[in-house]
């Protein structure tokens, strides 16, 4: 890969952890408990489905010795929707609204990687102001998801008024995607061959301000938080995944690079136009939950650099694809002639056939790899709809990831991986 | 209707696949079949078939030995999904679907298959390969009913214990209700060590 890759300017004073500086608890097991005030005896708990620091509902049932979890194994399923069967029996226009709900903190990432997942099997070019505005949305959505994957586990911890700091600007970027297509959280407005509506005038240059002030409040945030001495004591050395451990559960993502893995499909296997713009990689070294929060901090600065040189390259222009196929015909050609009446009835009730093939197509989401797996019988449905969330992956990996520490960091480790329950339920 | 036309060949929002990584997949697959002879069924080829990637499909004995051999001499070493279709009412009813990815060259992608039949709907697991492959291996059992010799704890993952059927069956039934007035127990054997 030839991307750049950045250090996290933070951490320079800091070396990497040595197994033997690891904090202690890592080293405690149910043999050497040093004082055995629980006289051997173990507690199960079980936390969640419904429980406020499981994000959405998930169950993690654990067996702890005093406050240690020495085993556990997590639920989920509580938010299954059915999706993959709803995909196999809804035409591939009326899916889309159904991926707003995979990762309903980036639903715009979800609308367009989708349709571009159909796209792929059509053969369908979209034109040059729609792949512009797909990025900037597809970065826009990036960085609520980590404001508030930052926010919410920094909240978890104890840090409250970080949280609201990130709140603050999410708000206002979901003012910009309200703009675009009238919805705040479940926008849907991607559609195959296209986007729904065109940006309205000026809308470019509110992105930019928005990018400038949002920079200003990271800069702000990264002082009031990375260098608080509660915040680096919950997060250093806990919960901790290295390299081959994230290689083993599929760790895709933050995640992944938190741990020194060099992978970002925008770099990779570039899609839209991110070969053409400019942007850094963050990677971490240890893989522990403060990685995972300087990445995401890291990922965000990046992203605004990106919307930033996005907003600069746009220009006006066609957001429709010429394709027939897949044009959702025009209000004016649908009231006035009979043609386009048709056209439109044939469109909505019984949707476009898509040819014979399948592709799996993988997009770098917020989490990490979001793929798309669709399987066309030549129908007007997907023979076969697979969605692959990056949460599974990561929220399998929880388990192990919080072996031998303390309950408390169960909740640090959760935050910081980002558990979607809607991605992850499907 | 279904349009035979040139579209049927996938294209790619991802630039020129095939230039990109063609010499390596047909060096890859014939190694492949140099190696395992017989086992390799068949092979799909992006610009031939409408894949994105070589679909590689082999017979189901042999799936684990493939993997292993993709894994550790080909270096597909991420695996990116695991999955199935079922092909209802076709009697080589499911097919199992992993998605490899390599990090070490060049990011590329390969797709492995393999076919079962409703009688014997029965594969090794790749756990022993892969540990994150168990919860997509208990959800392909949970949704489709295909079981894996060799998995640790192969129950259900979406759906409750108690559930009856697997949902995304062609020939399972869209609407209907099961009802459990009570939530599913905590499992105490999952957590002896």
């Amino acid at each position: 890969m030839n991307s750049k890759t950045v250090e996290i300017k933070d951490r320079k004073n800091m070396k990497p952890l040595d197994e033997a500086q690891w904090p202690s608890q890592f080293n405690l097991t149910v043999d050497h408990d040093p004082d055995d005030l629980w006289d051997d005896s173990r507690i199960i708990v079980n936390i969640g489905p419904t429980h406020p620091a499981m994000h959405g509902a998930l169950r993690v049932v654990a067996r702890l010795n005093g406050e240690i979890i020495e085993k556990s194994y997590s639920e989920f399923g509580y938010t299954h929707r059915a999706k993959e069967k709803l995909g196999e029996h809804r035409t591939y226009h009326q899916f889309i609204v159904y991926t707003d709900r995979l990762n309903y903190c980036s639903a715009l990432m979800n609308n367009i990687a989708y349709a571009m997942s159909v796209e792929r099997l059509m053969g369908v070019e979209v034109p040059t102001r729609a792949v512009w505005l797909r990025m900037m949305c597809m970065e826009i959505a990036r960085v609520i998801d980590h404001f508030i994957c930052i926010g919410i586990n920094a909240v978890d911890l104890g840090a409250f008024s970080y949280f609201l700091y990130g709140f603050h600007q999410r708000e206002e970027a979901y003012t910009l995607i309200e703009k675009l297509c009238g919805a705040r959280l479940t926008t849907s407005y991607a559609r195959i061959g296209g986007m729904a509506y065109d940006a309205p005038e000026g809308w470019e240059k509110e992105v930019k301000a928005w990018v400038e002030r949002t920079r200003e409040v990271i800069d702000e945030m990264n002082v009031l938080l990375t260098d608080n001495k509660i915040w680096r004591k919950r997060t250093e050395g806990v919960a901790v995944f290295d390299q081959q451990s994230c290689m083993d559960y599929s760790f895709t993502g933050p995640n992944a690079r938190a741990a020194g893995i060099d992978v970002d499909l925008r770099k990779a296997q570039p899609y839209l136009y991110y070969s053409d713009v400019e942007f850094d990689v963050p990677l971490g070294q240890n893989g522990d939950c403060f990685d995972r929060y300087m990445v995401r901090l890291e990922e965000i600065k990046q992203s605004l650099n990106i919307i930033s040189q996005c907003a600069d390259r746009i220009q006006k222009g066609p957001i429709w694809s010429e394709d027939k196929r897949v044009r959702i015909p025009d209000k004016e050609v649908v009231h006035n002639t009979m043609e386009g009446l048709i056209h439109h009835f044939k469109f909505f009730m019984t949707g476009f056939q898509v040819p014979p093939g399948e592709a799996y197509s993988a997009f770098e989401a917020t989490n990490g790899e979001l793929g798309f797996y669709i399987s066309s019988k030549g129908d007007s449905m997907a023979h076969r709809m697979r969605i692959r969330g990056p949460s599974v992956s990561h929220f399998q990996g929880l388990n192990q990831m919080i072996e031998g520490s303390y309950i408390a960091d169960l909740v640090a480790a959760l935050g910081s991986i980002n558990i979607i329950a809607g991605e992850l339920d499907r | 209707m279904i349009r035979n036309d040139v579209r049927t060949l996938v294209p790619t929002h991802f630039g020129n696949w095939l230039e990109r990584y063609g010499d390596t997949w047909s060096s890859q697959i014939s190694e492949l079949k140099e190696k395992f002879g017989d086992s390799v069924v068949e092979v799909h080829y992006p610009g031939k078939q409408a894949v994105e990637v070589p679909v590689v499909v082999v017979k189901r004995e042999s799936l684990l030995e493939v993997l292993r051999f993709l894994k550790n001499e080909v270096k597909y070493h991420f695996l990116a999904d695991l999955t199935a279709t079922d092909e209802h009412p076709d009697s080589v009813r499911f097919h199992m679907v992993y998605n490899l990815m390599s990090h070490q060259n060049d990011f590329i992608r390969i797709r492995v298959k393999t076919y079962l039949t409703e009688e014997e709907p029965v594969v090794d697991s790749i756990v022993s390969l892969w540990p994150g492959a168990n919860f997509h291996e208990r959800e392909v059992w949970d949704m489709f009913g295909v079981q894996f010799a060799g998995h640790p704890n192969l129950r259900r993952i979406l759906m409750d214990e108690r559930w009856d059927g697997h949902p995304l069956r062609k020939d399972y039934p869209l609407q209907g209700y099961q009802f459990f007035p009570t939530p599913q127990e905590v499992d105490a054997d999952q957590l002896k060590d």
